[in-house]
């Protein structure tokens, strides 16, 4: 109780501090969510592609890490927006 | 009982390597630029973006090369997991850097996502537009392909 009486006065005293790091979380945790989810919709079909067509694995592995890196750029640019806004 | 088959060609590291290559090549261009705009800071904050994108290309493709060779369920595996250490990896390496008097955060958050987006539209179209790519590069006659 007294945390968070002491948690309280201190947001009481700089509301925008605590606003800009709830914004921080909100921006890279929506960054990083779609990323992940991106990164498993392009694996899980790479590896049915390499299942219905093991000759053709070295293409298919080409294009997924090539794809693995672009969808990570997203996650990339919420963590760098992350860091701007909070100075 | 027969020993099983590579899956594949080490492809990820071949394409990562040549992304190094070509950020080894733009490197003196982007801390060039980055300190005629923002100075001494700025040149080392690019400097150290690059640096952090192309560490995290190799650390992605050595990740995925060693999970190929257990077969594609460790491929899906390794990818996710090593989506999460890495950016935890990144996260560590700008909460370290952030408050340092040398760095300037928005050159660095700029050159990470610049430099990482730059490389890689022209790897792809590297492999798009030329046989050369490792997945790609026909085999000899004769080969299995692998390389």
């Amino acid at each position: 109780m007294a945390l968070l009486h002491l948690l309280l006065a201190q947001a009481a005293a700089d509301p925008t501090k605590g606003l800009t790091a709830i914004g921080r979380g909100i921006v890279y945790g929506g960054a990083a969510i779609g990323p992940g989810i991106g990164i498993g919709l392009v694996v899980g079909n790479a590896i049915t592609a390499m299942a219905r067509q093991p000759e053709s694995a070295g293409t298919v592995r080409t294009t997924m890490f090539l794809g693995i890196a672009f969808t990570e750029a997203l996650a990339l640019f919420g963590f760098v927006l992350a860091f701007i806004i909070s100075g | 009982m027969a020993a099983q088959e590579p899956v594949a060609p080490l492809v990820e590291r071949e394409v990562a390597l040549d992304i190094v290559r070509r950020g080894l090549l733009v490197a003196p261009v982007v801390v060039a630029g980055a300190g005629l705009v923002r100075g001494w800071d700025g040149a080392a904050s690019a400097a150290i973006a690059l640096g952090i994108v192309l560490v995290n290309f190799v650390a992605a493709a050595a990740i995925m090369t060693r999970a190929a060779k257990s077969g594609p369920t460790a491929i899906g595996a390794a990818a996710l997991g090593g989506y999460i250490v890495r950016l935890a990896v990144i996260l560590v390496a700008l909460v370290l850097l952030r408050h340092q008097p040398w760095i300037d955060l928005p050159t660095l958050g700029f050159a990470i996502v610049g430099t990482h987006l730059g490389l890689l539209v022209w790897e792809m179209k590297y492999v798009s537009l030329t046989l050369a790519a490792p997945g790609l590069k026909p085999a000899r006659p004769g080969t299995s392909g692998d390389q």
